[in-house]
């Protein structure tokens, strides 16, 4: 409780909210002690007496009354009217909520039904007909006001309620026959108060405003008794040649609900966990790099003939001082034509690794903090974002892993690959469309025209897919990096996924990174294998070498786990224990403690990669087969 | 639909059925006979039981019949009409200009997130979202019309002269802004925030892998969803606007249906109040139906549902 409301005040303008409030709730419980004027002895020789003046610090109204008395005395009606009104509200609203969500059935859907109808009126014209009929009047207008804030409590609790009355603890108070009203006020209440507090702290400010709109309109408090609504009423008559009457309450109504919204903000803030972890900021176009490494770009040698070269990259996510270390000094290269596989767990780094490369991880939190990725000689981290941009899809093109989701859901099919076009190519629209469809046809998608129209929730899992690869191969790329793009499909269906790409690969001469956490898949695709564990590359060589004759102990270990097909019954043999986080510091082998073949030395120092056998391999005891 | 009609209808007429006393000992004094008064209630239907009166009503209602009003000596759907076209004026513009300005702060506040704009628009939109609309409208008026005299404080039209669309324009700037500052607010807000949700799903990776243009990024692919999330509350924002037409009537003495409510209430012209609110409540249904359709329309994915 006390950290939460710290971490309330910590946000300054809750902290400035809180005090502008306290400050205005003391004086208006002081009232009464203050050596105040009374607020409605008249005194018309003195009228409209301007602020600080000698007797009157925020001068007089139009029947010389004292404004500063006024408005105090005001300020603490406005103020009980509208919390009242936020109770009145708040308690039947949370009342008609709790019977209807727990009973259910014929009451749930009368009294919904009742809310649902009360919600079709602007909310004013219900209050306007409550005063009609009651007559104007303060306590009139606090019913009015009550009655219009009741639909909204009500719904909030009744959602809430339906969840839990379903939930375990309800049900076997219910089964031990305990009564409903002490099931409702010793279980249920307890457990929706938050949810009223909620909605009562976003309303009050609310039902403030809407009293003292009421006493603007002359609905509300009657003469000579004033709350700030009617202050601001009566000034308007003087708005012309004494706006500082209306001017002084109209500011007091401001800072109230200025000052509600200022902490109510800080509450939903505090109480939100995706704002601690960096949720809801915008990710920039471009990864960010880190300082150090604009400053000092690393040396590379030039001569290369593959399509990309990847040196020594690193990627951190750094949520304020929290860093992670996602990818670690990672090297490799993808000749042409060529197929490299990088496959480990979740949490490996693959996929950070493969976002790293066009600098497409959500940036914050990610940053690329050192290394190098360059292609035909082109450094691409310290490339502006229209250079940058004009690579992305044209040389280098994606497949990702959820189709579902990295599709646009509501854009057509043929706008999403005629687009992918577009962007980079001028042309005529019916070029675009003619390509689309000839692509479509290319991945194996029958009746391409229906599905230029289609959206992606129209389509099965497997035809997504062919979509995203058609959508990858709109610019003829040089390089695709595929980022588990079969793992979200059923078995026949990632083998006809496989077949598509395997085709086109020998088609095109296309070069793919084919990121996966299956060895099999890996060894249908493959000519090289690079294996991933906590952010690093520990073995890498060509498939057949890798997946027959491992030489990592986690290579070996992760193969041991994986069901072959072919090879008879097998106990398959999980990697105990968990790999590193990355918030660590890696002085060691970081697969030192889940290793079965770990010698003391392993966790003294970093390991560096050996060349056996051009396999490489990131280990101090390799595994070597007799 | 035709439920939700009848809801208002019923609601309405429970609410006036809570004025305390006899209509017809209001209409002919304390002083009247007790015979006098039964003729008039005989005569004004109020001796039936309440659920025939109701029905009755709904009946004329339906008709187009709103009864009569005593004040203004005229048909209360007359007064309406007349009246509804000035509110429509004033709050349409209103609306159009919060649900534009709205939208289009919440893009550039998401997508220039904490960038000196940013903080400028959530600036704003925290005046915006705390300051009554009729203290904001009193403002203006000290501020454009006594001040600066540019622009008139009230009325739709100049007494003498005017009456053409340059003098409509210049009688409607003030309120029309003052109206729509509190919803603007409160749409800048969502907009903001639901922009940046968007703008981290995974298909705006996608777009970005393509080689999309961040502007491009930003208007057609991230706010092409967000629009589907902003719209229903943008709906609600009618009830807000047409309900801050109350005051903003009042304040700049706007001859529309909030202001007659308003008279209506204070000289007790119970007819003229209880067929305002009725009409103005079935235009808010009706207008949140087209809203409605206008969603199934933007989301295929709900048709499917």
């Amino acid at each position: 409780m006390i950290a939460f409301v710290k971490k309330v005040v910590r946000n300054r303008l809750a902290g400035l909210g809180l005090v502008v409030l306290f400050v205005i709730i003391v004086l208006a419980i002081l009232t009464p002690l203050l050596p105040l004027a009374p607020p409605n002895a008249i005194d018309t020789p003195n009228r409209f007496v301007l602020p600080f003046s000698d007797n009157a610090l925020l001068g007089t109204d139009h029947l010389g009354r004292d404004l500063l008395s006024r408005l105090l005395w005001g300020t603490q009606l406005s103020l009980a009217v509208g919390l009242a009104a936020a109770f009145i509200a708040g308690f039947f609203g949370a009342l008609l909520g709790i019977v209807a969500g727990y009973l259910g059935g014929r009451a749930d859907s009368l009294i919904m039904r009742s809310v649902d109808i009360l919600m079709a009126f602007p909310y004013i014209l219900l209050a306007l007909a409550i005063v009609a009929a009651l007559g104007p009047g303060l306590m009139n207008a606090l019913i009015a006001v009550a009655v219009v804030n009741i639909p909204f409590f009500a719904r909030n609790v009744r959602g809430v309620t339906v969840t839990l009355a379903q939930a375990d603890f309800i049900q076997s108070a219910r089964l031990s026959g305990r009564s409903d009203i002490s099931i409702l006020v010793f279980e249920l209440l307890p457990n929706v108060a938050s949810v009223i507090i909620i909605a009562f702290s976003t309303t009050v400010g609310w039902m403030i405003l809407e009293t003292a709109g009421l006493s603007f309109l002359g609905l509300g408090s009657q003469p000579p008794q004033a709350d700030l609504g009617s202050m601001l009423g009566e000034g308007r008559a003087a708005l012309i040649t004494n706006p500082h009457t209306s001017i002084i309450p109209g500011i007091m109504i401001f800072l109230i609900v200025m000052g509600i919204n200022l902490l109510g903000d800080g509450i939903r803030d505090a109480l939100d966990p995706r704002l601690a972890k960096g949720q809801l900021e915008k990710p920039s176009p471009l990864t960010r790099i880190d300082d150090c490494l604009i400053q000092s770009p690393p040396i590379v040698s030039t001569a290369s003939k593959a399509v990309m070269d990847v040196n020594h990259l690193s990627t951190n996510f750094e949520v304020g001082e929290v860093v992670k270390k996602a990818v670690r000094n990672v090297s490799f290269s993808i000749n042409a034509g060529e197929c490299l596989g990088l496959v480990g767990e979740s949490g490996s780094g693959k996929s950070v690794t493969a976002l790293s490369l066009m600098r497409l991880v959500a940036s914050p939190p990610g940053v690329v903090v050192s290394g190098s990725v360059r292609i035909s000689d082109q450094e691409l981290l310290s490339l502006p974002y229209e250079d940058m941009r004009a690579i992305r899809g044209r040389t280098v093109a994606y497949i990702f892993q959820d189709p579902l989701t990295s599709l646009h859901p509501l854009h057509r099919i043929g706008h999403q690959l005629t687009e992918a076009m577009s962007t980079h190519n001028r042309g005529a629209d019916s070029a675009f469309v003619e390509r689309a469809k000839n692509l479509l046809s290319e991945v194996r998608i029958p009746n391409p025209e229906r599905v230029m129209d289609a959206y992606p929730h129209e389509l099965s899992g497997g035809m997504r897919q062919r979509i995203g690869i058609a959508m990858a191969l709109a610019n003829d790329p040089d390089l695709i990096i595929a980022d588990e793009p079969t793992t979200a499909l059923d078995v026949t269906v990632q083998a006809q996924i496989l077949a598509i790409l395997k085709d086109l690969r020998q088609q095109r001469g296309l070069s793919i990174l084919f990121i996966s956490h299956d060895l099999n898949v890996m060894a249908q695709i493959c000519d090289r294998v690079a294996v991933m564990y906590a952010g690093e590359i520990v073995e890498m060589g060509r498939a057949p070498d890798i997946l027959e004759h491992p030489k990592h102990p986690y290579t070996a270990a992760l193969l041991a786990c994986s069901p072959q097909i072919g090879h008879g019954r097998q106990s398959l043999q999980p990697i105990a224990g968990m790999p590193p986080t990355g918030h660590e510091p890696l002085n060691a082998c970081a697969f030192a403690n889940r290793c079965s073949r770990v010698q003391p030395v392993c966790h003294q120092q970093p390991v560096e990669v050996v060349d056996m056998d051009s396999q490489l391999v990131r280990c101090l005891f390799p595994v070597v087969e007799s | 639909m035709i439920p939700v009609l009848i809801g208002i209808t019923a609601i309405v007429f429970l609410i006036m059925s809570l004025i305390p006393g006899d209509p017809a000992t209001a209409i002919l004094g304390s002083y009247a006979t007790p015979e006098n008064v039964a003729n008039l209630n005989a005569k004004l239907g109020l001796d039936k039981p309440a659920i025939q009166r109701y029905l009755i009503w709904l009946g004329n209602l339906a008709q187009g019949d709103f009864g009569r009003s005593f004040s203004l000596n005229r048909p209360v759907l007359d007064e309406i009409l007349e009246r509804f076209n000035a509110t429509l004026i004033l709050s349409g513009t209103a609306y159009l200009l919060c649900s534009f300005l709205g939208v289009l702060a919440g893009i550039v506040s998401a997508s220039r997130q904490y960038e000196i704009s940013d903080k400028l628009i959530t600036f704003v939109v925290l005046i915006g979202i705390s300051i009554p609309s009729f203290f904001l409208g009193m403002m203006l008026i000290v501020f454009f019309t006594v001040q600066l005299r540019w622009l008139p404080a009230s009325g739709m039209f100049a007494i003498y002269g005017g009456g053409d669309f340059a003098d409509l324009i210049s009688h409607l700037i003030m309120p029309a802004l003052a109206l729509s500052f509190v919803a603007t607010g409160v749409i800048a807000r969502l907009s903001r925030s639901t922009m940046l949700e968007v703008l981290r799903l995974e298909y705006i990776r996608t777009a970005r892998a393509k080689g999309v243009k961040e502007f491009r990024v930003v208007t057609r692919h991230a706010l092409r969803s967000a629009v589907v999330t902003i719209l229903p509350v943008l709906g609600l924002q009618a009830g807000f606007v047409l309900s801050g037409s109350v005051y903003i009537e009042i304040v700049f003495q706007w001859p529309g249906i909030g202001r007659m409510l308003v008279d209506a209430i204070l000289t007790r012209d119970i007819l003229l109040v209880q067929g305002g609110v009725v009409f103005v409540a079935f235009c808010y249904v009706f207008f949140n139906l087209a809203v409605d359709v206008l969603q199934l329309w933007l989301d295929p994915r709900i048709a499917r549902k």
